[in-house]
């Protein structure tokens, strides 16, 4: 079978080049499916993983990529939450907002993180460290409140324990 | 990681199907370890046994309902795919995409026994004719996704996935697929689209997705939970799992039952289906210290509000709907005396505000609506009329308004909190009707 990533011709829009490994890592996904739109959501979280978020050029890169329209690339870039459409922090930190979470004090939690990193949700600290940002219940409910940095998932939190945790984080 | 907090001597092969393998510490449960303790037998089974007919037949008779809280028969959502082409064709898609507030199980069966999931797809397969699986799972659970990619090569390695499985002619293999965020996707329409690779809008049906789901093939959606229980049907039959739960229910088979709240200890039990609300806030330890249950939300946050004296009720599919909630996934969330009702209403409306796809008018614009009428009464700042628009809004976001059942779903935890905390909303109340909130708010400003 032959697809995109065996030709040479590195696929550039205005400026974007799609990092060869990221462009065999989307062929590999496009094995998976009958249809190549399928594979856009997983080729927007391969680019998002390198560059930390996903530019205008980033869009037609990967549209041009699978062989569908830009429009259908950006339309599913815009409905999922966790692909970024502007600059993040070098770590994204999820606070859990909804109901169990909330019924052990999210709240305050999140008061917490607004203090102590002077920022709100959907904003990313002066030194680009670090984005907070609210998430559907993360299914640890049994550890509320919940929150995850990059990767890693933690709970019960407590607003004493901040500054300790995010230390491992440069 | 989620929590078992039942020891190994509790959780018998007898009693715990789900569960009976888990390892104390949490670490997963790999192939050979799976295989030691009844893995893959049920395939084994299937394959000398079954005809895909008897298969779905004795799941019908199980009556094992689906898991992920809408309670649809499994053996009849499988019997309603085309079969009987002579070619597999159509797709069996797990969805774990769990994200309805207060549910934390699938993330369990996930994370220490993936081999059970693929198990019950294998079967799924066999039983609907299809060629191709999808785990279709939520970007966040990273470690399970890692543990789930794992099994998935061993299992491929050692001919339970891909070209003959398991000697039967058959091809049948899965992938697992990772989503991006977006609490619709759990709705198995919405999901079948994000698979696709398209905004998670619902489908309008019919056509059911066991007619024509992903890319128009028959397609079966089910849960995690619900999956992880057909081995246990196919390798020991319909009444034995019927059995299982003990007389407690005319469900069949065990559940995944969870406490989460001001509680001394929350997590996960597996129990038979219709075990009490009371005998979970037991084994729960109670509420912590200093704290007395005020109300308690049956199975996430879609479920409607129950009192204290509905711990009694047997919790399954038809007795808590009876009570006029639902079960949902069976994990229930506390409130204590001294938390606001109007509080948590206007969290888990601000939740599906947010998360509505924003396909349906009444959801995309009702649901802002009604988080700007509980925020001002939250805040001391409601109007007279404002609790009767609320209750008059639950019933235009009621079933059969909309696509899917975000909205319903949305509605229910807010017209029960009403309907038993008339008083807390009354307390909001203090002006008169000025019509602040009378209007429809513009779509993104909640």
């Amino acid at each position: 079978m032959t697809h995109a990533s065996t030709t040479s011709t590195p696929i550039a829009t205005d400026g974007f080049v799609l990092h060869d490994e990221d462009r065999a890592a989307i062929a590999h996904e496009r094995e998976h499916y009958p249809q190549p739109q399928a594979a856009s959501i997983e080729a927007l979280k391969i680019v998002q993983k390198r560059h930390g978020w996903v530019p205008d050029a980033a869009i037609d890169a990967i549209a041009r990529e699978l062989g569908v329209a830009p429009a259908s690339v950006e339309e599913v870039a815009t409905f999922y939450s966790l692909i970024f459409r502007q600059p993040v922090g070098r770590h994204v930190i999820l606070i859990c907002d909804s109901s169990s979470c909330f019924l052990t004090d999210y709240e305050v939690l999140r008061d917490a993180f607004f203090a102590h990193l002077g920022i709100g949700f959907g904003q990313t600290t002066p030194d680009d460290r670090f984005t907070l940002l609210p998430v559907c219940c993360l299914g640890a409910c049994d550890r509320g409140p919940a929150l995850m940095i990059g990767d890693d998932t933690y709970g019960p939190v407590t607003p004493e324990e901040i500054p300790t945790l995010l230390e491992g984080y440069a | 990681m989620s929590r078992i907090l039942q020891d190994r001597d509790e959780r018998r092969p007898e009693t715990h199907p789900l569960t009976f393998r888990l390892n104390d510490d949490g670490t997963p449960v790999m192939l050979d370890a799976y295989r030691e303790q009844q893995g893959y037998a049920s395939v084994e089974r299937a394959f000398r046994d079954l005809t895909s007919k008897a298969l779905i037949d004795e799941l019908k008779t199980a009556n094992l309902r689906g898991r992920g809280g809408g309670g649809f028969s499994a053996g009849l959502k499988w019997s309603l795919t085309m079969q009987g082409e002579g070619i597999p064709r159509g797709y069996i898609v797990c969805n774990a995409d769990e994200m309805e507030p207060g549910t934390f199980k699938d993330r369990l069966l996930l994370e220490q026994q993936p081999h059970l999931l693929i198990e019950g797809m294998i079967l799924a397969g066999f039983a609907n004719n299809a060629y191709q699986g999808y785990i279709f799972m939520r970007g966040e659970y990273v470690d399970a996704a890692r543990t789930v990619q794992r099994a998935l090569e061993e299992a491929r390695a050692n001919g339970w996935l891909g070209r003959d499985v398991a000697g039967s002619g058959w091809d049948f293999d899965i992938v697992l697929h990772t989503g991006a965020g977006r609490y619709i996707c759990g709705e198995e329409t919405a999901l079948i689209n994000s698979l696709e690779g398209k905004r998670a809008n619902p489908r309008a049906k019919p056509p059911f997705p066991g007619q024509s789901g992903a890319w128009g093939k028959p397609t079966v959606v089910n849960n995690v939970e619900t999956l992880c229980n057909v081995p246990s049907v196919v390798l020991h039959g319909a009444d034995w799992y019927q059995g299982l739960s003990q007389g407690k229910s005319g469900d069949g088979g065990t559940k995944l039952y969870g406490v989460s709240g001001k509680v001394k200890h929350p997590g996960l039990w597996e129990l038979p289906m219709g075990t009490t609300g009371s005998e979970l806030m037991e084994r729960a330890g109670g509420m912590r210290d200093g704290h007395t249950l005020k109300t308690w939300l049956p199975g996430g946050g879609s479920t409607g509000f129950l009192l204290p004296e509905h711990l009694e009720l047997a919790l399954d599919f038809d007795t808590i709907g009876n009570a006029g909630s639902r079960l949902g996934t069976g994990l229930i969330a506390v409130v204590a005396d001294d938390q606001s009702v109007v509080s948590l209403a206007r969290n888990l409306e601000e939740f599906f505000s947010r998360e509505s796809c924003g396909w349906c008018t009444p959801c995309r614009d009702g649901l802002p609506w009604s988080v700007k009428l509980l925020q001002a009464l939250e805040a001391g700042e409601g109007e007279r009329g404002d609790i009767d628009l609320l209750e008059s809004l639950a019933v235009d976001l009621g079933p059969g308004r909309t696509f899917c059942a975000h909205a319903p779903g949305a509605a229910m935890p807010m017209a029960s909190a009403i309907h038993y905390f008339r008083d807390e909303f009354e307390r909001g109340v203090t002006r008169g009707q000025g019509k602040a909130h009378a209007d429809p708010i513009p779509v993104g400003s909640v």
